[in-house]
């Protein structure tokens, strides 16, 4: 099959997550769901509208995809409007993956911002699949308001059933808010962990992943196991089209999980 | 945008300022497409079509032409009002057309030369496009308009998803379609490096330089292909005029057409 | 890139063990023809030597010779009939290998359906030893890795290769430089040098194809001077380059000299008109666009060529990552001289000056590295 030629997936459940976000559990209507990792992704197509990257945000069994997908543009907005039954066109899972049990007798910090919380999602899977392996583990959230933060019962029960200490700041708070506000990078300061037996695992807005990978370093976790994972435009997924080139990397296949310590140096050149 | 209920099948209407009625013909020329395009959609009003005006409101309006009179810019509010979603086609309507030539001239002036009764002329001081004057969700460029990208722009509002017009330059299709460069190999003087893509390169197709009826493209370093201009031997006031066309006024072409002026 | 290079096998020497001389091509054309290959070779048409199909030999431009120099073509008249008397036209092999656009699947309903790739069995005439670099390039960024093509391969391998070793070398030559040329080493099914006095061609044979072919025309075995006098031609041609550049070391500094003022330089000469990309024999960015029909009944989607020039090919959150000439052109000449490199192994230039000669303002990958350095 032609590496461009999208699977008929079948929409199984579709569950609205916020105003506009939406989780979508997606299962092959004939053959095989492939395996894949924490921090990989899917190219999903919405017909005739076109394709996305979406990062895989979890596995329902048996055989499917969750995505959870928030409508910014016109194939997003087309694959939340999906109803269940209906059918997408899906590649992948393609790129790189976060070893998460490279972690394993580590402090574990997981940082999140916005939708990026969504990919790591399956980083905190394998964290809680196998919990004791893993000293402390803090989960830091940035979202926009409130209103806006994902999975917030999964939130709960992580940290009420599976030891994890939760932290969520919002950029603009509401009534009700009485928590932090702010910067995620403020909420190191809130998660105990011995940065020099710790590994990080980082997804958000480039901006606040160079703001928190620096942080951390700064802070003495080492840079190689700073693990971000990083956005780039991408058309193919498979490394033909040539849109996401970060310098010597092709974001699909050498990416999107790169270590901070490949990534600092690409991140700092403007334009790059 | 905007795709109405299951059922109701989507009005479309078709809206005339200041023009030459060819864009809109470039819808009557969609022979083949028509009766499909008559299949999805009401077209409601048309006057170039039939002489029946429909009442609105409309799901999609076509508008073609600039605003030259105070009673086009009461009408094209109207138009608005009426519409879900206005698409404008054509230079004049996306850039204030070749009649915006009277923006770096005074109009009263030539309706002076032009007009045996002068004074029966109400016209504007400028020739200005319809999102000087209302919000306008797509821009469909070109004079007149490529008979493909009106068909897309349907079919993608039919389909509710972004309308696939790059906003490349001209030398993307020429090199697609196989053309030889005309400015390279030829000496050829061709705005196609500072125009956007949509007519298929159809000018240097036929041996002949792009003259940017497509209006500026998203990247006119256009000093650096004005001077490659000169040394092909095209003098100062022959740069100012190759600007001055059918998107004299939108600001890329407009500074072009000043930097030739000031060097010259 | 991890996984096999695959690359397309071109089986060592067939049946036909040593060189041989023709003394016209029409016997070749028409073999090839009852083979069952379109031949598309040079032709003079728009001012310009072009890739077109023929029919007979009698179409190749004898006595057709180029100028190329920075931002400028010109066709000139030789003193000589020589047929291949020329450098790199503007049309490169890449149109064969990678349509400028070509449909990928439909989805009706449900199903998703591929559309077959075309796939002729054309016979390129005339091909220069940059060229065959450059598909040995695409080879690997389209089957090379773990996503391979089939689409690819399977026009690849309907290609027919007569490869043609380089007498006159154009203004804007540089495959010297690059390692490529002007012989053509390996890639082919034929090889073929044009000698003069008498007028007469050698044939090096690459593949069993190729071996084919030769035994079904006239030929006679080379003679010590046939191989003598084409090595000399060779020889010519390469202290004729146009250009050189210097790359050595390129791959460090070269993206390391991301601030370097001679960016700015070069932005105020770009155009960003996505004509050096499109030219180039290894360019092989594109993008995808999906269509429906009016009835939205039938979904699209085909792929075509896309530039690392244009705004659309950054865009990420509804703005490009490069809005700036300056970023896009670094991109070009960084991926292409150096990180190409780490991507696919290989060097993303093969020195054949298209991009100098087609730039419309003149701009020389080879001046402005030789400035960056």
């Amino acid at each position: 099959m032609h590496p461009m030629t999208p699977a008929p997936y079948r929409v199984r459940s579709r569950r609205p997550d916020r105003a506009d976000t939406v989780t979508l559990t997606l299962e092959p209507l004939g053959g095989p769901c492939p395996p894949f990792l924490p921090g990989q992704f899917t190219m999903i197509y919405a017909r005739g509208v076109g394709e996305i990257p979406v990062s895989i945000s979890g596995r329902a069994r048996p055989g499917a995809y969750v995505h959870t997908i928030r409508a910014v543009g016109a194939v997003s907005r087309a694959l939340c409007r999906t109803r269940r039954g209906d059918v997408v066109g899906v590649r992948g899972p393609y790129g790189t993956a976060w070893d998460v049990s490279a972690a394993a007798g580590l402090d574990v910090v997981v940082a999140a911002g916005g939708l990026g919380l969504a990919p790591l999602r399956t980083v905190i899977g394998e964290l809680i699949a196998h919990r004791s392996r893993y000293g402390r583990i803090g989960l830091i959230v940035g979202t926009r308001t409130p209103l806006t933060l994902l999975y917030p019962r999964e939130l709960a029960r992580w940290r009420d059933a599976h030891d994890i200490d939760v932290q969520v700041i919002v950029d603009h708070p509401d009534q009700a808010w009485k928590g932090p506000v702010g910067l995620v990078t403020r909420l190191l300061d809130r998660i105990v962990f011995e940065p020099r037996r710790s590994a990080a695992f980082v997804c958000g807005p480039d901006v606040m992943m160079r703001a928190v990978a620096a942080d951390l370093v700064r802070r003495g976790v080492p840079a190689g196991r700073v693990v971000l994972s990083l956005e780039r435009n991408m058309k193919c997924g498979v490394g033909r089209c040539g849109h996401c080139q970060l310098g010597p990397l092709l974001l699909c296949l050498d990416g999107p999980v790169v270590s901070y310590e490949r990534a600092a140096g690409l991140l700092a050149v403007k334009e790059l | 945008m905007g795709v109405s209920e299951p059922g109701h099948r989507p009005r479309l209407a078709v809206w005339k300022f200041a023009s030459c009625d060819g864009c809109q013909l470039t819808l009557l020329d969609c022979e083949d497409e028509l009766l499909s395009i008559a299949a999805e959609l009401e077209i409601a009003y048309f006057l170039e079509a039939s002489s029946a005006a429909g009442p609105g409101p409309y799901d999609l309006s076509l508008v073609e032409g600039s605003i030259t009179t105070a009673e086009d810019a009461e009408r094209v509010r109207h138009v608005r009002r009426v519409s879900k979603r206005l698409v404008t086609i054509g230079a004049c309507a996306t850039a204030g057309g070749i009649q915006a030539l009277r923006d770096f001239a005074d109009v009263r002036e030539f309706t002076s030369v032009v007009y045996a009764r002068p004074e029966y002329i109400a016209t504007l001081e400028r020739s200005t496009p319809i999102s000087a004057h209302v919000p306008v969700d797509f821009e469909l460029r070109g004079c007149p308009i490529d008979k493909r990208q009106l068909l897309e722009v349907i079919t993608a509002y039919l389909a509710d998803r972004r309308p696939v017009v790059p906003r490349h330059s001209v030398c993307v299709e020429c090199k697609a379609r196989g053309n030889v460069c005309v400015l390279v190999a030829h000496g050829t003087p061709c705005l196609g490096p500072v125009t956007q893509a949509g007519c298929g390169a159809l000018c240097p197709a036929f041996n002949r330089g792009c003259y940017g009826c497509f209006g500026p493209g998203e990247t006119t370093n256009s000093r650096a292909l004005n001077r490659q201009l000169r040394t092909l031997g095209m003098s100062d006031p022959d740069l100012v005029r190759v600007y001055r066309t059918f998107n004299a006024t939108e600001e890329p072409f407009r500074r072009a057409s000043e930097e030739a002026e000031d060097d010259a | 890139m991890e996984g096999d290079i695959s690359p397309i096998v071109w089986s060592v020497r067939g049946t036909v063990e040593m060189d041989v001389v023709v003394w016209s091509l029409e016997p070749l054309v028409a073999a090839l023809r009852s083979a069952g290959y379109s031949v598309v070779g040079p032709t003079v048409k728009d001012g310009a030597v072009r890739l077109a199909e023929i029919s007979s030999a009698a179409e190749l431009p004898a006595g057709t010779g180029d100028a190329q120099e920075p931002g400028h073509y010109r066709l000139t008249e030789r003193d000589d009939d020589l047929v291949f008397g020329f450098a790199a036209s503007p049309d490169s092999a890449k149109r064969f290998t990678q349509p400028p656009r070509q449909t990928l699947f439909r989805m009706r309903d449900r199903e998703i359906e591929e559309v077959e790739p075309e796939a002729p069995r054309v016979a390129l005439l005339g091909v220069r030893a940059c060229d065959l670099a450059a598909m040995a390039v695409q080879d690997r960024v389209f089957l090379g890795g773990r996503h391979p093509d089939p689409a690819y391969r399977r026009r690849r391998e309907a290609l027919f290769l007569v490869a043609v070793n380089c007498a006159v070398p154009g203004g804007t030559c540089f495959c010297v430089s690059m390692g490529t040329g002007p012989k053509a080493t390996a890639g082919f099914d034929l090889a073929l040098t044009e000698l003069a006095a008498p007028h007469r061609f050698l044939i090096e044979t690459g593949s069993e194809r190729g071996a084919e072919i030769v035994t079904a025309i006239p030929h006679q075995a080379a003679t010590g001077d046939d191989v003598a006098a084409a090595e000399e031609v060779s020889r010519t041609a390469a202290g004729r380059m146009g250009r050189t550049v210097d790359t050595a070391g390129v791959q460090e500094w070269l993206p390391a000299a991301h601030d370097h003022p001679r960016w700015d330089d070069v932005a105020s000469r770009c155009l960003a008109c996505t004509n050096c990309t499109m030219v180039c024999p290894t360019c092989f960015c594109s993008t995808v666009e999906d269509v429906t029909d009016l009835s939205g009944e039938v979904a699209e989607r085909s792929e075509r060529w896309d530039s690392c020039f244009t705004l659309d090919f950054s865009e990420v959150g509804g703005a490009p990552v490069r809005g700036s000439q300056r970023g896009r052109y670094r991109q070009w000449l960084t991926h292409k001289f150096a990180t190409w490199f780490d991507q696919f192994g290989t060097s993303g230039c093969v020195g054949c000056g298209r991009c100098i000669t087609w730039c419309p303002t003149g701009i020389d990958v080879t001046e402005e590295l030789s400035c960056i350095r």
